[in-house]
């Protein structure tokens, strides 16, 4: 075997077994790091993509939407209603917000200042997931066939398994007919 | 009688070059009977692995694709927001972390612009201004309209134009201001212009010898980029040269938005590459300082 | 696998572990302390390239498949989808599309290093058929990948080769039609056959993934060759597979990986087709199709020839030498080293092979060396592309079918040293370059 000449090559080689760690530690670190550097383009692909992104924030024109009508919109995928109430919903609401809720929460701090008129909530049912329907159930407001949750006018959960109120979008009035989600 | 011209040690080198040899050999073979002048040996800021583009440029690039090629050419694959992407023609680096779809540039480019939409009440077609989430607007509701206001002929797709020709970018250039007269001798149908960067084989519209058939072919559109057919905003001369390099540009941007952040990725994983296959063979080589052989 | 088990459970769960599912032990005794032969050059590599090439395309794959729409409608699109908007995208892609050339390039090296050394012979020449069958998996794998951006070249290249089979028509008539009919799903390459080319896309890859589980354990019953072509002796012979190997592939596959990711990031379309970026149109052909690099040498067999069943069969009969050569050489030397008039039969048949990729991107009717001019068109007459692919072809099938057979018989070769260790017989004067046991690269 050729150990003397392998000796002359590397003189430290076998005396400095730090030197000798030290560089497969350095090329095993140095492959880790690479190794996590790779792996976040194979992880963030699967989050939105821009096209997906571009929707994130739609604007809609709510001129159309009669007083007691709503207007079912997609957004991110999901429902958002969009509802004109009637000052006798807006009465209901505000009237119960000192009454005993599961998730409470007082109508004006659910709808924009000058706005009452206007309630814009996710559509989806905090418990699971399906989607309210409007008009049914003991409070005037949206009754979820799924498990039998019954939301008010205002969307707070009032009976029933759900947790929380109907969510609320971001949202501002970017003029008086229209608004912009998201 | 023995051959032995060459060592194992020769033969591994020469293997070793033909086989990477074989990937140059094959890469530019594509040689077909058609002929068409070499594009003009233009210089473009993206060139190269350093290369960037020249946001100024792109957005002259625009100016000129919406103004003059947008009347017959479509971009389907583009939306308003990408103009506003990071290294687009109106990315504003003050606000980088603005969504390209919230950009006030590419809401204001595309409000400019009326797109078809469904009125959701009646179910009409009805008029709408763009969002920066809608697609370039097409000249054309559908391809056999295209060809019925072009002669029959379909004026392409740009979206990927520079991938999908030959020569790219330069080829792009050289088309828009290759236009020359037809040589003494050659036949042009109605309709169409000789353009000597345009692939073709005008071998049956040439009456002189069939060794010096002409190089180039036909091309349904006319002469396009004239000087002064545009007016730049930003003071650049309206001169063809500079509005075929802006639109060559953003048409190369466009085909290949992601170019510089690509190549700047591509710089860290070669820096890395070389350090790591450094470091490793430096362990290679310690470990194998034990065997002897 | 073979020979006894140097595994040694140390602690009590892996004991505990080892009498159930003895999992810790098949690592060991494959990927760890396996018995290698120390002196493996740098063809050797090639394997543990070859692995990482597969996994990378499985995982790229996955991820594309994440995104990509199979619809003749959807596909191109959902492939410029994954280009402009998928974060990250353009990279995942461009890995998968450059990563296919990568992965053929390094399986050529690695078929011409079997032959150089003569990996095939007994007793590996089951290592050697299985390994043929993983790249039969990889040129369908390919073909079928490539079809799916649906793109002109995409969508040619499905026409053309799916026609080959319509040959048969010419045995029994009918047949070729109702294959072709068959794999199509419909009168002509559609919507059906990109979907059904999807599927098979994305299960094939897991086949070769098999099969390349069955090529390591046929390749760990004998071990490897090595480019002396002696088979290992005794433990002198050997080294453990890690670190010694594990180390020096590493090295390589990162190597490697430096092309690999200079096509990535500078030059992502450079073996690909600008008509290939223009969207499926079954109206009209693009001027010149070609296939991708790596078929070119078989295309061209394919062309050479003017009947069209004569030229398909010619063509898969180039492939089906490889799984006939262990039977078709006669020679009782496996490595070339030692072989002085074999390595130039080799030297000529790679050339040839690569003469035949290059007659493969050309159109059949160029002039390769110009004879003067036609009198009548004034169009150049001469040796003709075509003309050129015959002789390679002829040559090509000379290889396998007279030199291969003939050689081993009649050859005057070189002394074999006794085993990897033992210095080289320098019997006769003749002067051996290398040495027997030391690959230069490994000189201190």
């Amino acid at each position: 075997m050729a150990e003397s000449a392998k000796a002359n090559a590397h003189p430290t080689a076998d005396e400095d077994p730090n030197r000798r760690d030290f560089i497969h530690i350095a090329a095993l670190s140095v492959a880790g790091v690479g190794a996590a550097a790779t792996a976040w383009p194979f992880i963030d692909q699967m989050n939105p993509s821009g096209d997906t992104l571009a929707l994130a924030s739609i604007e809609q024109d709510i001129s159309k939407i009669a007083v007691g009508q709503q207007m079912v919109i997609k957004w991110r995928g999901k429902p958002v209603f969009i509802r004109h109430r009637t000052p006798a919903e807006i009465a209901a609401a505000v009237k119960d917000d000192h009454a005993d809720m599961r998730d409470p929460a007082s109508d004006a701090s659910r709808t924009k200042p000058g706005q009452q008129q206007w309630l814009i909530v996710i559509g989806v049912c905090t418990h699971l997931g399906c989607v309210p329907n409007f008009g049914t159930g003991d409070y005037g407001g949206w009754f979820c066939p799924c498990h039998g949750s019954v939301y008010d006018t205002s969307g707070r959960i009032r009976k029933g398994p759900a947790p929380l109120n109907l969510q609320l979008p971001d949202y501002q009035f970017t003029g008086p007919t229209q608004v912009k989600i998201g | 009688m023995r051959f032995r011209l060459m060592t194992p040690n020769k033969m591994r080198t020469v293997l070793a070059a033909l086989t990477l040899g074989a990937v140059a050999m094959t890469a530019g073979s594509a040689l077909a009977k058609t002929s068409a002048r070499e594009p003009q040996d233009v210089h473009f800021s993206f060139e190269g692995p350093f290369g960037t583009f020249d946001q100024a440029e792109l957005q002259r690039g625009y100016k000129v694709y919406y103004e003059v090629c947008s009347a017959c050419h479509s971009m389907n694959l583009l939306s308003y927001r990408d103009l506003a992407m990071k290294g687009g023609p109106f990315y504003d680096p003050k606000h980088p972390n603005t969504p390209p779809a919230q950009s006030p540039y590419a809401k204001a480019i595309a409000a400019g612009v009326q797109v078809s939409d469904i009125d959701t009440s009646t179910g009409d077609v009805v008029q709408r201004p763009a969002t920066p989430a809608d697609h370039f607007k097409a000249p054309f509701p559908n391809e056999y309209a295209a060809k019925a206001a072009n002669g029959g002929a379909l004026p392409p797709d740009l979206s990927v134009i520079t991938r999908a020709r030959e020569g790219g970018p330069a080829y792009v250039y050289s088309l828009l201001l290759g236009y020359e007269d037809p040589p003494k001798g050659m036949t042009v149908p109605d309709g169409k212009y000789y353009n000597p960067y345009m692939p073709g084989d005008m071998g049956s519209y040439w009456a002189g010898s069939k060794t010096e058939v002409p190089e180039g072919g036909f091309i349904a559109m006319p002469r396009q980029i004239v000087d002064d057919r545009v007016s730049f905003d930003d003071g650049t001369k309206s001169t063809s040269a500079n509005e075929a390099h802006a639109v060559a540009t953003f048409l190369a941007w466009a085909a290949d938005p992601h170019q510089v952040e690509r190549k700047q990725t591509g710089l860290a994983v070669m820096i890395y590459l070389f350090v790591l296959t450094l470091i490793t063979y430096l362990s290679y080589r310690r470990i194998w300082a034990k065997i002897g052989h | 696998m073979s020979g006894h088990s140097t595994y040694e459970p140390k602690t009590a769960f892996e004991r505990w572990l080892d009498t159930r599912l003895p999992i810790l032990r098949l690592a060991n005794d494959t990927a760890l302390d396996f018995p290698t032969p120390k002196n493996l050059n740098y063809w050797w590599t090639f394997g543990g390239i070859l692995a990482i090439c597969l996994v990378v395309q499985i995982v790229t794959g996955i991820v594309l498949a994440m995104h990509y729409v199979a619809n003749s409608a959807l596909a191109f699109n959902s492939v410029e989808h994954i280009m402009r908007d998928v974060n990250h995208g353009w990279m995942i892609r461009y890995i998968h599309a450059n990563g296919a050339s990568m992965f053929f390039l390094a399986v050529y090296v690695h078929i011409a290093r079997g032959l150089y050394y003569g990996s095939y012979k007994a007793p590996r020449e089951v290592l050697w058929l299985l390994g043929c069958v993983i790249y039969l998996l990889m040129m369908a794998t390919a073909f079928m990948g490539y079809v799916l951006p649906w793109g002109q070249m995409s969508y040619y290249g499905a026409v053309v080769i799916t026609n080959l089979f319509s040959a048969f028509d010419k045995i029994i008539p009918g047949v070729g039609t109702a294959i072709t009919t068959w794999l199509w799903g419909g009168f002509a390459v559609d919507n059906a056959t990109l979907n059904r080319f999807f599927s098979l896309h994305y299960l094939l890859p897991f086949m070769i993934a098999g099969v390349v589980g069955l090529h390591i354990w046929a390749l760990h019953v004998p071990g490897n060759n090595n480019p002396v072509g002696v088979e290992v002796k005794s433990k002198a012979d050997t080294v453990p597979f890690h670190p010694y190997y594990t180390v020096k592939d590493a090295f390589a596959i990162l190597v490697f990986f430096i092309p690999f990711a200079w096509f990535v990031f500078f030059a992502p379309e450079a073996l690909g087709h600008a008509d290939n970026q223009v969207p499926a149109n079954p109206l009209a052909t693009p001027i010149h199709i070609v296939p991708e690099w790596y078929f070119l040498p078989f295309y061209a067999i394919l062309r050479a020839v003017p009947d069209k069943l004569f030229g398909v069969l010619l063509m898969f009969s180039a492939i089906a030498m490889l799984f006939a050569l262990p039977w078709l050489d006669t020679s009782k030397i496996k490595s070339m080293r030692y072989r002085p008039t074999a390595r130039w039969f080799f030297g000529f048949f790679i050339l040839a092979t690569l003469g035949l990729g290059w007659c493969g991107g050309k159109l059949p009717d160029d002039v390769v060396i110009p004879f003067g001019r036609d009198a009548v068109s004034g169009e150049a007459v001469g040796f003709t592309v075509v003309m050129m692919s015959r002789v390679l072809a002829a040559y090509y099938f000379a290889y396998f079918l007279l030199v291969m057979p003939l050689l081993g018989l009649f050859e005057k070769t070189l002394p074999v040293p006794d085993s990897i260790s033992t210095p080289v017989l320098t019997k006769g004067g003749a002067a051996m370059p290398s040495g027997a046991a030391a690959a230069p690269e490994k000189k201190g």
